[in-house]
Protein backbone atom coordinates (compact mmCIF):
# COMPACT_ATOMS: atom_id res chain seq x y z
CA UNK A 1 0.00 0.00 0.00
CA UNK A 2 1.37 3.24 -0.63
CA UNK A 3 0.92 6.80 1.90
CA UNK A 4 2.04 10.09 1.36
CA UNK A 5 3.55 11.23 4.38
CA UNK A 6 3.67 15.21 4.76
CA UNK A 7 5.52 17.61 6.43
CA UNK A 8 3.63 20.70 8.13
CA UNK A 9 5.72 23.81 10.15
CA UNK A 10 5.01 27.02 11.27
CA UNK A 11 6.63 29.98 9.76
CA UNK A 12 9.16 30.10 13.03
CA UNK A 13 10.99 27.21 11.71
CA UNK A 14 11.74 28.31 8.30
CA UNK A 15 13.15 31.63 10.41
CA UNK A 16 15.67 29.39 11.50
CA UNK A 17 17.23 28.76 7.94
CA UNK A 18 18.12 32.78 8.19
CA UNK A 19 19.77 32.50 11.93
CA UNK A 20 23.10 31.78 11.79
CA UNK A 21 23.11 30.42 15.07
CA UNK A 22 20.06 27.62 13.96
CA UNK A 23 20.78 26.33 10.33
CA UNK A 24 23.19 23.80 10.95
CA UNK A 25 20.89 22.03 13.25
CA UNK A 26 17.57 22.77 11.34
CA UNK A 27 19.55 21.50 8.02
CA UNK A 28 21.25 18.13 10.15
CA UNK A 29 18.07 17.13 11.24
CA UNK A 30 16.27 17.21 8.04
CA UNK A 31 19.10 16.06 6.18
CA UNK A 32 19.69 13.01 8.64
CA UNK A 33 16.47 12.12 8.59
CA UNK A 34 15.68 12.35 5.12
CA UNK A 35 18.88 10.39 4.81
CA UNK A 36 17.50 8.05 6.87
CA UNK A 37 14.02 7.65 4.92
CA UNK A 38 15.62 6.61 1.59
CA UNK A 39 17.84 4.03 2.99
CA UNK A 40 14.68 2.38 4.62
CA UNK A 41 13.98 1.51 0.86
CA UNK A 42 10.53 2.35 1.54
CA UNK A 43 11.07 5.37 -0.59
CA UNK A 44 8.30 5.60 -3.90
CA UNK A 45 8.88 9.17 -4.53
CA UNK A 46 9.37 12.46 -2.26
CA UNK A 47 10.91 16.35 -2.66
CA UNK A 48 11.32 19.45 -0.71
CA UNK A 49 9.74 22.25 -1.20
CA UNK A 50 11.14 25.82 -0.93
CA UNK A 51 9.79 28.44 1.31
CA UNK A 52 6.30 29.38 1.27
CA UNK A 53 7.26 33.18 0.02
CA UNK A 54 8.53 31.48 -3.01
CA UNK A 55 5.22 30.44 -3.68
CA UNK A 56 1.35 31.30 -4.66
CA UNK A 57 -2.02 30.35 -4.21
CA UNK A 58 -5.32 31.07 -6.87
CA UNK A 59 -8.62 31.34 -5.81
CA UNK A 60 -11.97 31.44 -8.27
CA UNK A 61 -14.77 33.55 -5.83
CA UNK A 62 -17.94 34.40 -7.60
CA UNK A 63 -16.08 33.71 -11.30
CA UNK A 64 -13.23 36.35 -10.17
CA UNK A 65 -9.71 35.26 -9.94
CA UNK A 66 -7.97 35.47 -6.58
CA UNK A 67 -4.01 34.93 -6.68
CA UNK A 68 -2.01 35.63 -3.40
CA UNK A 69 1.77 35.44 -2.69
CA UNK A 70 2.70 33.12 -0.18
CA UNK A 71 3.32 32.89 2.71
CA UNK A 72 -0.53 32.61 3.14
CA UNK A 73 -1.75 34.66 6.43
CA UNK A 74 -4.55 32.43 7.35
CA UNK A 75 -2.67 28.76 7.38
CA UNK A 76 -0.42 28.61 10.43
CA UNK A 77 1.45 25.32 9.48
CA UNK A 78 2.79 25.14 5.80
CA UNK A 79 3.55 22.04 3.63
CA UNK A 80 7.35 21.81 3.67
CA UNK A 81 8.01 18.64 1.74
CA UNK A 82 6.34 15.33 1.09
CA UNK A 83 7.13 11.38 0.69
CA UNK A 84 5.25 8.90 -0.93
CA UNK A 85 5.93 5.58 0.86
CA UNK A 86 5.43 2.21 0.26
CA UNK A 87 4.82 0.44 3.55
CA UNK A 88 3.63 -2.70 4.98
CA UNK A 89 1.25 -0.69 6.91
CA UNK A 90 0.26 2.30 8.37
CA UNK A 91 1.91 1.48 11.79
CA UNK A 92 5.24 1.56 9.96
CA UNK A 93 4.64 4.97 8.29
CA UNK A 94 3.30 6.56 11.55
CA UNK A 95 7.02 5.46 13.40
CA UNK A 96 8.35 6.98 10.20
CA UNK A 97 6.51 10.22 11.07
CA UNK A 98 7.13 10.59 14.23
CA UNK A 99 10.90 10.87 13.60
CA UNK A 100 9.97 13.82 11.37
CA UNK A 101 11.07 16.52 13.05
CA UNK A 102 8.59 18.48 11.73
CA UNK A 103 6.35 16.11 14.28
CA UNK A 104 7.94 18.15 17.13
CA UNK A 105 7.05 21.39 15.74
CA UNK A 106 4.27 21.07 13.26
CA UNK A 107 2.18 18.54 12.05
CA UNK A 108 3.57 15.09 10.17
CA UNK A 109 0.32 13.86 8.01
CA UNK A 110 0.03 10.38 6.85
CA UNK A 111 -2.71 9.18 4.20
CA UNK A 112 -3.47 6.16 2.30
CA UNK A 113 -2.97 7.00 -1.47
CA UNK A 114 -6.19 5.97 -3.69
CA UNK A 115 -5.78 3.06 -5.66
CA UNK A 116 -6.44 3.73 -9.34
CA UNK A 117 -9.15 1.91 -11.12
CA UNK A 118 -8.28 -0.18 -14.01
CA UNK B 1 12.14 13.39 27.89
CA UNK B 2 10.73 14.99 25.58
CA UNK B 3 7.56 15.15 27.07
CA UNK B 4 9.36 17.24 30.35
CA UNK B 5 7.34 15.76 33.27
CA UNK B 6 6.62 18.58 35.92
CA UNK B 7 9.32 19.34 38.39
CA UNK B 8 7.92 17.51 41.27
CA UNK B 9 7.81 20.85 43.40
CA UNK B 10 5.88 22.84 40.62
CA UNK B 11 2.73 22.82 42.89
CA UNK B 12 2.21 22.81 46.64
CA UNK B 13 3.36 19.52 48.25
CA UNK B 14 -0.65 18.70 49.75
CA UNK B 15 -2.48 19.60 46.70
CA UNK B 16 -0.49 17.30 44.93
CA UNK B 17 -0.15 14.63 47.38
CA UNK B 18 -4.32 14.95 47.51
CA UNK B 19 -4.51 15.04 43.68
CA UNK B 20 -2.31 11.74 43.50
CA UNK B 21 -3.85 9.95 46.16
CA UNK B 22 -7.54 11.03 44.82
CA UNK B 23 -6.14 9.36 40.82
CA UNK B 24 -4.79 6.72 42.79
CA UNK B 25 -7.96 5.67 44.77
CA UNK B 26 -10.11 6.19 41.37
CA UNK B 27 -7.47 3.76 39.64
CA UNK B 28 -7.52 1.26 42.11
CA UNK B 29 -11.75 1.42 42.37
CA UNK B 30 -11.59 1.17 38.60
CA UNK B 31 -9.47 -1.65 37.81
CA UNK B 32 -10.80 -3.61 40.64
CA UNK B 33 -14.47 -2.98 39.71
CA UNK B 34 -13.74 -3.65 36.29
CA UNK B 35 -12.19 -6.82 37.13
CA UNK B 36 -14.78 -7.98 39.40
CA UNK B 37 -17.53 -7.48 36.97
CA UNK B 38 -15.62 -9.00 33.61
CA UNK B 39 -14.78 -11.66 35.88
CA UNK B 40 -18.43 -12.87 36.85
CA UNK B 41 -19.95 -11.46 33.33
CA UNK B 42 -17.38 -13.11 31.24
CA UNK B 43 -17.84 -9.93 29.08
CA UNK B 44 -15.26 -7.52 29.20
CA UNK B 45 -16.70 -4.74 26.59
CA UNK B 46 -20.03 -5.14 28.40
CA UNK B 47 -18.69 -4.62 31.70
CA UNK B 48 -16.84 -1.49 30.96
CA UNK B 49 -20.03 -0.41 29.38
CA UNK B 50 -21.91 -0.85 32.46
CA UNK B 51 -19.31 0.47 34.63
CA UNK B 52 -18.83 4.01 32.47
CA UNK B 53 -22.70 3.72 32.74
CA UNK B 54 -22.15 3.58 36.80
CA UNK B 55 -19.49 6.47 36.69
CA UNK B 56 -22.26 8.60 34.43
CA UNK B 57 -24.89 8.25 36.74
CA UNK B 58 -22.57 8.68 39.97
CA UNK B 59 -21.67 12.15 38.31
CA UNK B 60 -25.39 13.30 38.52
CA UNK B 61 -26.61 11.55 41.99
CA UNK B 62 -23.78 11.99 44.19
CA UNK B 63 -23.78 15.93 43.84
CA UNK B 64 -27.57 15.11 44.77
CA UNK B 65 -27.69 12.95 47.12
CA UNK B 66 -24.34 13.32 48.64
CA UNK B 67 -21.34 10.98 48.03
CA UNK B 68 -22.41 7.17 49.71
CA UNK B 69 -20.69 5.49 52.64
CA UNK B 70 -18.97 3.20 50.36
CA UNK B 71 -18.56 4.72 46.80
CA UNK B 72 -17.35 1.27 45.28
CA UNK B 73 -20.39 -0.64 46.37
CA UNK B 74 -22.37 1.75 45.07
CA UNK B 75 -21.29 2.47 41.97
CA UNK B 76 -20.79 -1.90 41.76
CA UNK B 77 -24.54 -2.03 42.57
CA UNK B 78 -25.53 0.59 39.26
CA UNK B 79 -22.99 -1.36 37.06
CA UNK B 80 -24.52 -4.65 37.48
CA UNK B 81 -27.87 -3.12 37.58
CA UNK B 82 -27.01 -2.07 34.05
CA UNK B 83 -25.79 -5.12 33.12
CA UNK B 84 -28.77 -7.30 34.39
CA UNK B 85 -30.92 -4.50 32.00
CA UNK B 86 -28.58 -4.66 29.16
CA UNK B 87 -28.93 -8.88 29.58
CA UNK B 88 -32.78 -8.25 29.65
CA UNK B 89 -32.86 -6.49 26.54
CA UNK B 90 -31.06 -9.37 24.98
CA UNK B 91 -33.22 -11.91 26.99
CA UNK B 92 -30.44 -13.54 28.15
CA UNK B 93 -32.15 -14.36 31.74
CA UNK B 94 -31.49 -17.91 31.34
CA UNK B 95 -27.76 -17.24 31.22
CA UNK B 96 -25.83 -18.58 34.32
CA UNK B 97 -23.89 -15.77 34.86
CA UNK B 98 -27.16 -13.48 35.14
CA UNK B 99 -28.31 -16.10 38.01
CA UNK B 100 -24.89 -15.64 39.79
CA UNK B 101 -25.23 -12.05 39.35
CA UNK B 102 -28.76 -11.74 40.52
CA UNK B 103 -27.90 -13.90 43.67
CA UNK B 104 -25.01 -11.37 44.42
CA UNK B 105 -27.18 -8.56 44.01
CA UNK B 106 -29.42 -9.80 46.84
CA UNK B 107 -26.10 -10.44 49.39
CA UNK B 108 -24.39 -7.08 48.64
CA UNK B 109 -27.38 -4.80 49.55
CA UNK B 110 -26.33 -5.37 52.92
CA UNK B 111 -27.07 -1.75 54.14
CA UNK B 112 -24.78 1.16 53.75
CA UNK B 113 -23.16 0.81 57.02
CA UNK B 114 -21.72 -2.60 56.15
CA UNK B 115 -20.57 -2.69 52.52
CA UNK B 116 -19.62 -5.79 51.65
CA UNK B 117 -15.75 -5.67 50.45
CA UNK B 118 -15.15 -6.56 46.56
CA UNK B 119 -12.93 -9.22 46.03
CA UNK B 120 -9.72 -8.36 44.08
CA UNK B 121 -9.74 -10.18 40.57
CA UNK B 122 -7.49 -8.06 38.58
CA UNK B 123 -4.86 -10.48 38.41
CA UNK B 124 -7.38 -13.05 36.95
CA UNK B 125 -8.05 -9.86 34.30
CA UNK B 126 -4.11 -9.21 33.91
CA UNK B 127 -3.62 -13.30 33.01
CA UNK B 128 -7.00 -13.23 30.25
CA UNK B 129 -5.64 -10.01 28.62
CA UNK B 130 -2.22 -11.72 28.32
CA UNK B 131 -3.88 -14.68 27.41
CA UNK B 132 -1.85 -17.14 24.50
CA UNK B 133 -5.31 -17.11 22.53
CA UNK B 134 -5.27 -13.71 22.09
CA UNK B 135 -2.59 -11.58 20.04
CA UNK B 136 0.35 -10.68 21.84
CA UNK B 137 0.63 -7.12 19.94
CA UNK B 138 -2.40 -6.04 21.76
CA UNK B 139 -1.75 -7.54 25.64
CA UNK B 140 -0.44 -4.23 26.89
CA UNK B 141 -3.03 -2.33 25.36
CA UNK B 142 -5.98 -4.37 26.52
CA UNK B 143 -4.43 -4.60 30.54
CA UNK B 144 -4.00 -0.42 29.66
CA UNK B 145 -7.33 -0.27 28.72
CA UNK B 146 -9.48 -2.85 30.99
CA UNK B 147 -7.38 -2.40 34.50
CA UNK B 148 -6.39 1.26 34.09
CA UNK B 149 -9.14 2.29 32.33
CA UNK B 150 -6.64 4.48 29.53
CA UNK B 151 -8.44 5.52 26.95
CA UNK B 152 -7.67 3.95 23.59
CA UNK B 153 -6.95 7.42 22.19
CA UNK B 154 -4.15 7.58 24.97
CA UNK B 155 -2.95 3.92 24.07
CA UNK B 156 -2.84 4.71 20.34
CA UNK B 157 -0.73 7.92 21.26
CA UNK B 158 1.65 5.58 22.90
CA UNK B 159 1.89 2.89 20.93
CA UNK B 160 1.64 5.51 17.64
CA UNK B 161 -0.89 3.74 15.81
CA UNK B 162 -3.98 5.39 14.24
CA UNK B 163 -6.68 5.18 17.33
CA UNK B 164 -9.08 3.82 15.10
CA UNK B 165 -7.65 1.00 13.94
CA UNK B 166 -6.76 0.45 17.67
CA UNK B 167 -10.19 0.89 19.26
CA UNK B 168 -11.04 -1.89 16.42
CA UNK B 169 -8.56 -4.41 17.33
CA UNK B 170 -9.51 -4.12 21.61
CA UNK B 171 -12.81 -4.77 20.61
CA UNK B 172 -11.83 -7.63 18.90
CA UNK B 173 -10.16 -9.07 21.35
CA UNK B 174 -12.71 -8.61 24.04
CA UNK B 175 -14.85 -10.52 21.58
CA UNK B 176 -12.70 -13.25 21.48
CA UNK B 177 -12.11 -13.25 24.95
CA UNK B 178 -16.24 -13.50 25.65
CA UNK B 179 -17.05 -15.80 22.30
CA UNK B 180 -14.16 -18.46 22.80
CA UNK B 181 -14.74 -18.47 27.02
CA UNK B 182 -11.31 -17.73 27.46
CA UNK B 183 -10.80 -18.92 31.17
CA UNK B 184 -10.74 -16.06 33.71
CA UNK B 185 -9.48 -18.63 36.49
CA UNK B 186 -6.12 -18.09 37.59
CA UNK B 187 -3.75 -20.69 35.40
CA UNK B 188 -2.60 -24.45 36.49
CA UNK B 189 0.62 -24.05 38.53
CA UNK B 190 2.61 -26.19 35.71
CA UNK B 191 1.22 -23.02 33.39
CA UNK B 192 1.91 -20.28 35.48
CA UNK B 193 5.28 -19.14 34.85
CA UNK B 194 4.75 -19.37 31.13
CA UNK B 195 1.66 -16.91 31.80
CA UNK B 196 2.86 -15.01 34.25
CA UNK B 197 5.91 -14.34 31.74
CA UNK B 198 3.26 -13.17 29.38
CA UNK B 199 1.95 -10.46 31.98
CA UNK B 200 5.25 -9.03 32.64
CA UNK B 201 5.76 -8.63 28.89
CA UNK B 202 3.32 -7.08 28.69
CA UNK B 203 3.97 -4.40 31.34
CA UNK B 204 7.26 -4.33 30.37
CA UNK B 205 6.39 -3.16 26.90
CA UNK B 206 4.04 -0.44 28.43
CA UNK B 207 7.07 0.71 30.51
CA UNK B 208 9.77 0.95 27.54
CA UNK B 209 6.90 2.56 25.77
CA UNK B 210 6.46 5.41 28.50
CA UNK B 211 10.03 5.65 28.74
CA UNK B 212 10.91 6.48 25.32
CA UNK B 213 8.09 7.96 24.01
CA UNK B 214 5.76 10.48 25.49
CA UNK B 215 1.94 9.38 26.61
CA UNK B 216 -0.52 12.71 26.49
CA UNK B 217 -2.29 11.64 29.77
CA UNK B 218 -2.58 14.77 31.92
CA UNK B 219 -2.16 12.50 35.19
CA UNK B 220 1.15 10.38 35.17
CA UNK B 221 3.20 8.81 32.23
CA UNK B 222 3.08 5.42 31.09
CA UNK B 223 5.86 4.39 32.72
CA UNK B 224 4.43 5.34 36.33
CA UNK B 225 1.32 3.13 35.25
CA UNK B 226 3.92 0.28 34.06
CA UNK B 227 5.32 0.48 37.45
CA UNK B 228 1.82 0.64 39.44
CA UNK B 229 0.71 -2.26 37.03
CA UNK B 230 4.68 -4.33 38.10
CA UNK B 231 3.59 -3.59 41.87
CA UNK B 232 0.10 -4.78 41.48
CA UNK B 233 1.52 -8.26 39.47
CA UNK B 234 4.03 -8.54 42.23
CA UNK B 235 1.19 -7.49 45.18
CA UNK B 236 -1.13 -10.16 43.79
CA UNK B 237 1.24 -13.53 43.04
CA UNK B 238 1.29 -16.06 46.01
CA UNK B 239 5.32 -14.53 47.17
CA UNK B 240 6.94 -18.00 47.68
CA UNK B 241 5.73 -18.98 44.52
CA UNK B 242 8.16 -19.52 41.53
CA UNK B 243 6.96 -17.88 39.35
CA UNK B 244 6.73 -15.11 41.57
CA UNK B 245 10.97 -14.59 41.26
CA UNK B 246 10.22 -12.97 37.75
CA UNK B 247 7.69 -10.41 38.49
CA UNK B 248 9.69 -9.01 41.58
CA UNK B 249 12.66 -9.46 38.76
CA UNK B 250 10.25 -6.89 36.66
CA UNK B 251 9.27 -4.79 39.27
CA UNK B 252 12.98 -4.31 40.63
CA UNK B 253 14.07 -3.36 37.01
CA UNK B 254 11.38 -0.81 36.87
CA UNK B 255 12.57 0.67 40.23
CA UNK B 256 15.91 1.06 38.95
CA UNK B 257 15.10 2.66 36.27
CA UNK B 258 12.94 5.09 38.16
CA UNK B 259 15.40 5.88 40.67
CA UNK B 260 17.44 7.70 37.97
CA UNK B 261 14.70 9.25 35.99
CA UNK B 262 15.39 13.07 37.85
CA UNK B 263 18.66 13.16 36.25
CA UNK B 264 17.53 12.61 32.72
CA UNK B 265 17.06 15.72 31.48
CA UNK B 266 19.20 18.33 32.31
CA UNK B 267 17.96 22.11 33.52
CA UNK B 268 17.19 23.47 30.50
CA UNK B 269 15.30 19.95 29.19
CA UNK B 270 18.45 18.75 27.59
CA UNK B 271 18.99 14.49 27.07
CA UNK B 272 21.67 13.80 29.34
CA UNK B 273 23.27 9.82 29.11
CA UNK B 274 23.53 7.80 31.43
CA UNK B 275 27.55 8.10 31.53
CA UNK B 276 27.20 11.78 32.39
CA UNK B 277 24.40 11.78 35.05
CA UNK B 278 24.92 13.68 38.40
CA UNK B 279 24.42 10.21 40.14
CA UNK B 280 24.58 11.78 43.75
CA UNK B 281 21.24 12.91 42.46
CA UNK B 282 19.73 9.31 42.08
CA UNK B 283 16.81 8.63 44.00
CA UNK B 284 18.75 6.27 46.96
CA UNK B 285 15.30 5.51 48.99
CA UNK B 286 13.99 3.56 45.53
CA UNK B 287 17.45 2.08 44.48
CA UNK B 288 17.30 0.63 47.95
CA UNK B 289 13.55 -0.84 47.57
CA UNK B 290 14.69 -1.71 44.03
CA UNK B 291 17.78 -3.25 45.53
CA UNK B 292 15.97 -5.49 48.29
CA UNK B 293 13.04 -6.39 45.79
CA UNK B 294 15.62 -8.11 43.77
CA UNK B 295 17.26 -9.84 46.46
CA UNK B 296 13.81 -11.43 47.43
CA UNK B 297 13.38 -12.77 43.60
CA UNK B 298 16.91 -14.15 44.24
CA UNK B 299 15.83 -15.86 46.84
CA UNK B 300 13.58 -17.84 44.83
CA UNK B 301 16.04 -19.14 43.13
CA UNK B 302 14.26 -19.08 39.67
CA UNK B 303 16.66 -17.10 37.52
CA UNK B 304 14.91 -15.41 34.54
CA UNK B 305 14.99 -12.15 32.09
CA UNK B 306 13.70 -9.46 34.04
CA UNK B 307 15.92 -10.55 37.18
CA UNK B 308 18.66 -10.28 34.84
CA UNK B 309 17.88 -6.94 33.64
CA UNK B 310 17.44 -5.91 36.98
CA UNK B 311 20.61 -6.98 38.40
CA UNK B 312 22.48 -4.93 35.24
CA UNK B 313 20.70 -2.03 36.24
CA UNK B 314 21.56 -2.51 39.63
CA UNK B 315 25.23 -2.96 38.52
CA UNK B 316 24.61 0.72 36.77
CA UNK B 317 23.10 1.93 39.82
CA UNK B 318 26.55 1.15 42.01
CA UNK B 319 28.20 3.81 40.41
CA UNK B 320 25.99 6.08 43.07
CA UNK B 321 28.14 4.90 45.70
CA UNK B 322 31.14 3.38 44.76
CA UNK B 323 31.99 5.83 41.92
CA UNK B 324 32.35 2.93 39.82
CA UNK B 325 30.78 1.30 36.71
CA UNK B 326 31.67 -2.53 37.16
CA UNK B 327 31.82 -2.97 33.48
CA UNK B 328 33.03 -6.78 33.46
CA UNK B 329 30.44 -7.58 35.36
CA UNK B 330 27.72 -6.02 33.44
CA UNK B 331 29.07 -7.86 30.24
CA UNK B 332 28.55 -10.93 31.84
CA UNK B 333 24.93 -10.08 32.92
CA UNK B 334 24.20 -9.08 29.04
CA UNK B 335 26.04 -12.76 27.79
CA UNK B 336 23.22 -14.30 30.09
CA UNK B 337 20.62 -12.16 29.04
CA UNK B 338 21.55 -12.38 25.48
CA UNK B 339 21.33 -15.97 25.60
CA UNK B 340 18.50 -16.16 27.72
CA UNK B 341 15.98 -13.48 25.64
CA UNK B 342 18.46 -11.96 22.43
CA UNK B 343 15.95 -9.19 21.54
CA UNK B 344 17.62 -5.93 19.93
CA UNK B 345 17.91 -4.09 23.02
CA UNK B 346 19.92 -6.95 24.87
CA UNK B 347 22.04 -7.61 21.81
CA UNK B 348 23.04 -3.47 21.77
CA UNK B 349 23.60 -3.34 25.25
CA UNK B 350 25.58 -6.37 25.16
CA UNK B 351 27.67 -4.84 22.58
CA UNK B 352 27.93 -1.34 24.36
CA UNK B 353 29.07 -3.51 27.76
CA UNK B 354 31.87 -5.88 25.81
CA UNK B 355 33.35 -2.40 24.43
CA UNK B 356 33.86 -0.71 27.77
CA UNK B 357 35.06 -3.89 29.39
CA UNK B 358 37.25 -5.17 26.92
CA UNK B 359 37.53 -3.17 23.90
CA UNK B 360 36.04 -1.21 21.32
CA UNK B 361 36.86 -3.55 18.26
CA UNK B 362 34.87 -6.65 20.43
CA UNK B 363 31.82 -4.70 20.77
CA UNK B 364 31.85 -3.14 17.36
CA UNK B 365 32.38 -7.18 16.09
CA UNK B 366 29.03 -7.77 18.61
CA UNK B 367 27.11 -5.14 16.41
CA UNK B 368 27.80 -6.01 13.48
CA UNK B 369 26.95 -10.06 13.84
CA UNK B 370 23.32 -7.96 14.31
CA UNK B 371 20.77 -9.03 11.53
CA UNK B 372 20.87 -6.23 8.84
CA UNK B 373 16.84 -6.14 8.92
CA UNK B 374 16.68 -5.79 12.45
CA UNK B 375 19.20 -3.09 12.80
CA UNK B 376 18.29 -0.41 10.10
CA UNK B 377 15.67 1.80 11.63
CA UNK B 378 16.60 0.75 15.53
CA UNK B 379 18.21 4.16 16.56
CA UNK B 380 20.26 3.03 19.94
CA UNK B 381 22.26 0.24 17.34
CA UNK B 382 23.47 3.76 15.48
CA UNK B 383 24.30 5.65 18.46
CA UNK B 384 25.90 2.48 20.18
CA UNK B 385 27.90 1.88 16.80
CA UNK B 386 28.58 5.72 16.55
CA UNK B 387 29.98 5.67 20.07
CA UNK B 388 32.05 3.10 20.18
CA UNK B 389 33.81 3.70 16.31
CA UNK B 390 34.22 6.82 17.96
CA UNK B 391 36.04 5.38 20.53
CA UNK B 392 38.09 3.59 18.26
CA UNK B 393 39.29 7.15 17.20
CA UNK B 394 37.40 6.78 13.72
CA UNK B 395 35.54 10.18 13.25
CA UNK B 396 34.28 10.34 10.29
CA UNK B 397 32.30 6.64 10.19
CA UNK B 398 31.50 7.60 13.92
CA UNK B 399 29.73 10.84 12.60
CA UNK B 400 27.93 9.17 9.66
CA UNK B 401 26.74 6.50 12.03
CA UNK B 402 25.32 9.93 14.37
CA UNK B 403 23.77 10.94 11.59
CA UNK B 404 21.69 8.26 11.00
CA UNK B 405 21.05 8.21 14.56
CA UNK B 406 19.76 11.36 14.49
CA UNK B 407 16.97 10.77 11.17
CA UNK B 408 15.79 7.88 13.27
CA UNK B 409 15.37 10.07 16.60
CA UNK B 410 12.07 10.89 17.93
CA UNK B 411 12.80 13.29 20.70
CA UNK B 412 13.78 16.70 20.06
CA UNK B 413 15.85 16.65 23.44
CA UNK B 414 17.66 13.37 21.62
CA UNK B 415 18.15 14.84 18.60
CA UNK B 416 19.97 17.77 20.29
CA UNK B 417 22.53 15.58 21.90
CA UNK B 418 23.05 13.57 19.10
CA UNK B 419 23.58 16.14 16.67
CA UNK B 420 26.19 18.09 19.41
CA UNK B 421 27.89 14.20 18.98
CA UNK B 422 28.16 14.51 15.44
CA UNK B 423 29.44 18.10 15.43
CA UNK B 424 32.06 17.36 17.39
CA UNK B 425 33.44 14.82 15.12
CA UNK B 426 33.49 17.21 12.11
Amino acid sequence: MKYMISFFQPMSEYQRLEDPKQVDAYRGAWTAYVEAMFASGLVVAGDGLLPPSAGASVRIRDGKRQVQDGPFADTKEHLGGYFVLEAPSMDVVLEWAARAPSSSTGTTEVRPVMERQG
Amino acid sequence: MASAPAPPAAEPDRASRGRRAAEAAARESYGRLLAYLAYRWRDIAAAEDALAEAFASALTAWPRDGVPASPDAWLMTAAKRNLLQAARHAKLAADPAVTILIGEQEGMTAGPHDPPAIPDERLKLLFVCAHPAIDPSIHTALMLQTVLGLEAKQIAAAFLVKPAALAQRLVRAKAKIRDAALRFEEPEPSELPQRVHAVLEAIYAAYTLGRDGALDTQSADLADEALYLAQLARRLLPEQAPASAEAAGLLSLLLFCQSRHATRAGDAGEFVPLHEQDAARWDRAMMQAANETLWQAAALKCAGRFQLEAAIQSAHCQRAFTGDVPWQGIAALYAQLAARAPTVGALVGQAVAVGEAHSPVQGLALLEQMDDAAIAAYQPWWVAKGYLLARQGERAAARECYVRAIGLTELPATRDYLLRRAQALE
